[in-house]
């Protein structure tokens, strides 16, 4: 019987890890649904960059209040975790504050020190985000476009660290005042919890020491749990997804824009003079073509977008630097990744019912994104420049468009008016091309 | 006329090339405005003795609009036919006065078989003004109050910061920045081919609320580096009714105004 604590430990740590195992294999099946993308090149760059942009946060101090604070819940709590391993190896095999025995005593003090500091930055951090979400009014938290789930979600995640930081400083308190009691083997350096904590639990009596230093392993073993399998249905996903979406980042210059060769080709036959208009395609030139220009649903997309999707913090820092959404259009970069990762879901839980994706008469186009959203983008690239991890809501915009124009010829009538000129008289405008240098004399 | 312009069928003929081609654009080409910025940059390069040529009317839309707009084919075949005529005159550097153009002709041109160097005007000349070339007296521009409006295909498309800043400041004026400069800039509103279409549904336009925030500055010039952004602003100073105080001008109009040409 004694070892039923091992079991239920050994249990719940499997089926934890294997069901999160399960998410992130849905999450990469479903970004597979995308059109492949070679982003395989400046591998040196690349690294580069996710250590610049998604470890280091380069991006996040641009506002430096949000910076700081989310750099003390970034680094507190993944370094929180390393105690993770502790817990497994202790909840494995009934030790007890395992680390003690590799790192010595000075040096397992200096850590349990270190973590208490930083349990106490990730409890600053969460509890003033707190606050600025719901009561201070920063307007890209606040927006319309996040109420329902993604305010929960994001006061749901905020909830789970506190309370996991709390349970991690009343195990130590609880620890603390064991081994000042002489019933515990002195490990460990415990500066926070033994003097914010530490005068109430110096009352509590043994029993309830012990009860609860267990009770609260066990909560923030279970918290943990929690929380990573959580993560698939939150927002919170770019703790994991922001390394890859930074790294798959577009290195390109913003104004770049890709060239489909499907066209290219095409027009290249029709300039040719001694191109025959009737010759039958070449060998293999059928699967040149493609199905379809631009983006009507998840499947156009490339991959790299519908990992943007899954990535997106829901920050709104795109969205509050967006010129049309300023002035009060439709347009949100931030929903435009919302709504396709709103969608990629819907793929994908069909996908789960049907074995395969069942036509449900849905599209990503106009079902989830509107046509007066699309044609309110100026291209201006102030939602990829702000976004602290390089996503890029605009090539979707963008894709979407194309689609709208080359598959369904349904831009406003202005632009048709406009690109009608360009073709006919290579100008926007309606004037002759004979006209052009007339400038020069007037 | 007080400036020379030479096309390049006209050096092709004489069997010379220009040092650089201008590349004027269709704004550059037919808007009443631009074609002031047009004139200006043309004079300054008479003046200090830069030889350039234009295509007059070879050129074409570089096909920037129809692309933002998502006509992949109608800015190919502009795209295709302009990189014929260019690499058939073996242009080698291309200057212009507009973003736009800078950016198309820069990057979207060379997979589609157009390999040049680009510059837009203010680098072109901020150069100029490094080799000694290019003089700047800033004396009519003395202690005035001047803020740059960036343009996003510049700026941010092309992390072009710095050349319209330099040579504004050789104007001797007091350059004030907007809070919502360089990376941060904001649109005002033309870009993405919204310039020829009406804007969607909203509380305002975004030109003026671009020039609004320039407008709080009290500045005596708002200067620009896009022939599109010219406009939008120009539209948006008067919709405060300040034009009479507020000058909307293209930096190479500040330049060639110092220089009295
Ligand atoms: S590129 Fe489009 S979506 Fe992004 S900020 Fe500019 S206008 Fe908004
Ligand atoms: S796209 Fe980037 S900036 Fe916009 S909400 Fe998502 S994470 Fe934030």
């Amino acid at each position: 019987m004694q070892y039923i604590d091992n079991v239920i430990f050994l249990i719940l740590l499997v089926a934890g890890f294997g069901l999160f195992a399960k998410s992130l294999l849905k999450i990469y099946r479903n970004i597979q649904l995308g059109k492949e993308i070679n982003r395989s090149d400046k591998k040196s760059e690349r690294w580069e960059t996710m250590a610049r942009v998604a470890m280091g946060q380069s991006k996040m101090v641009k506002r430096p209040v949000a910076g700081i604070l989310h750099l003390f819940v970034y680094v507190g709590f993944i370094i929180i975790n390393i105690e993770l391993i502790e817990i497994i190896v202790d909840g494995i095999f009934g030790t007890h504050r395992f680390l003690s025995s590799i790192f010595g005593h000075a040096f397992y003090s200096f850590f349990t020190a270190t973590l208490e500091v930083l349990a106490l930055l990730v409890i600053i951090g969460v509890v003033v985000f707190f606050i600025r979400r719901n009561f201070y009014g920063v307007k890209r938290l606040t927006m319309k476009e996040l109420f329902g789930w993604p305010k929960h979600d994001a006061n749901w995640i905020l909830i789970i660290e506190f309370a996991l930081m709390i349970a991690f400083l009343k195990m130590n308190t609880a620890d603390w005042a064991l081994q000042q009691r002489g019933l515990l083997p002195e490990h460990g350096s415990f500066p926070i919890s033994s003097t914010l904590l530490g005068p109430i639990f110096s009352n509590f009596s043994d029993g309830f020491l012990f009860f609860t230093e267990k009770a609260a392993w066990w909560f923030h073993f279970v918290g943990i749990l929690f929380f990573m399998n959580y993560l698939y249905y939150s927002k919170h996903l770019h703790i994991i997804l922001a390394f890859p979406s930074t790294w798959f980042a577009n290195l390109d210059k913003k104004g770049k824009f890709n060239n489909l060769e499907s066209v290219t080709k095409e027009i290249k036959l029709m300039m040719d003079p001694n191109a025959d208009p009737y010759a039958a395609p070449a060998e293999g030139a059928e699967s040149d073509v493609p199905s379809k220009f631009g983006a009507e649903d998840i499947f156009d997309l490339n991959q790299v977008q519908l990992l943007n999707a899954y990535s997106c913090t829901e920050c709104g820092r795109c969205t509050s630097v967006c010129p049309a959404n300023i002035t009060g259009k439709k347009l949100s970069p931030r929903l435009i990744l919302m709504k396709t990762r709103d969608r990629l879901e819907e793929v994908g839980k069909n996908i789960d019912k049907n074995g395969k994706f069942v036509d449900d008469g849905k599209k990503l186009l106009n079902d989830y994104i509107t046509k007066e959203e699309l044609w309110a983008c100026t291209t201006c690239n102030a939602c990829t420049e702000a976004c602290p991890i390089l996503l890029d809501p605009l090539s979707i915009i963008f894709e979407m468009r194309r689609f709208l124009v080359m598959e369904q010829s349904a831009a406003p009538q202005e632009l048709n008016l406009m690109m009608t000129n360009v073709e006919n008289n290579a100008a926007p405008w309606q004037y002759n091309q004979a006209d052009r240098l007339n400038w020069a004399n007037d | 006329m007080d400036f020379n312009i030479k096309t390049m069928a006209e050096y092709a003929a004489e069997g010379k090339a220009p040092e650089v081609l201008f590349w004027v654009g269709c704004a550059g080409s037919f808007d009443d405005r631009a074609k002031k910025i047009t004139k200006a940059f043309c004079k300054i390069l008479n003046k200090i003795g830069v030889e350039f040529g234009v295509l007059g009317q070879e050129e074409s839309c570089t096909g920037d609009p129809a692309k933002r707009a998502g006509n992949e084919f109608v800015f190919q075949m502009m795209a295709l036919t302009n990189i014929e005529v260019l690499n058939a005159y073996e242009v080698k550097k291309i200057v212009t006065a507009c973003p736009h153009c800078f950016n198309t002709l820069k990057n979207e041109y060379p997979s589609l078989g157009g390999h040049f160097e680009v510059v837009h005007h203010t680098q072109f000349l901020k150069t100029l003004m490094e080799e000694g070339r290019l003089k700047i007296e800033g004396g009519a521009f003395k202690g005035k109050k001047i803020t740059f409006h960036d343009p996003c295909y510049l700026g941010r498309a092309n992390n072009e910061y710095e050349a319209p800043r330099i040579l504004l400041e050789k104007l001797d004026a007091e350059l004030v920045e907007m809070k919502r400069c360089k990376t941060n800039g904001l649109c005002c509103g033309a870009g993405g081919a919204q310039m020829f279409k009406e804007p969607e549904k909203g509380n305002k336009d975004i030109n003026i609320e671009r020039t609004e925030e320039a407008l709080s500055f009290e500045p005596k010039v708002i200067a620009t580096g896009c022939p599109f952004c010219n406009t939008m602003m120009t539209d948006g100073v008067k919709h405060f009714n300040k034009n009479e105080e507020v000058a909307v001008k293209d930096i190479v109009e500040l330049l060639a105004e110092a220089d009295d040409l």
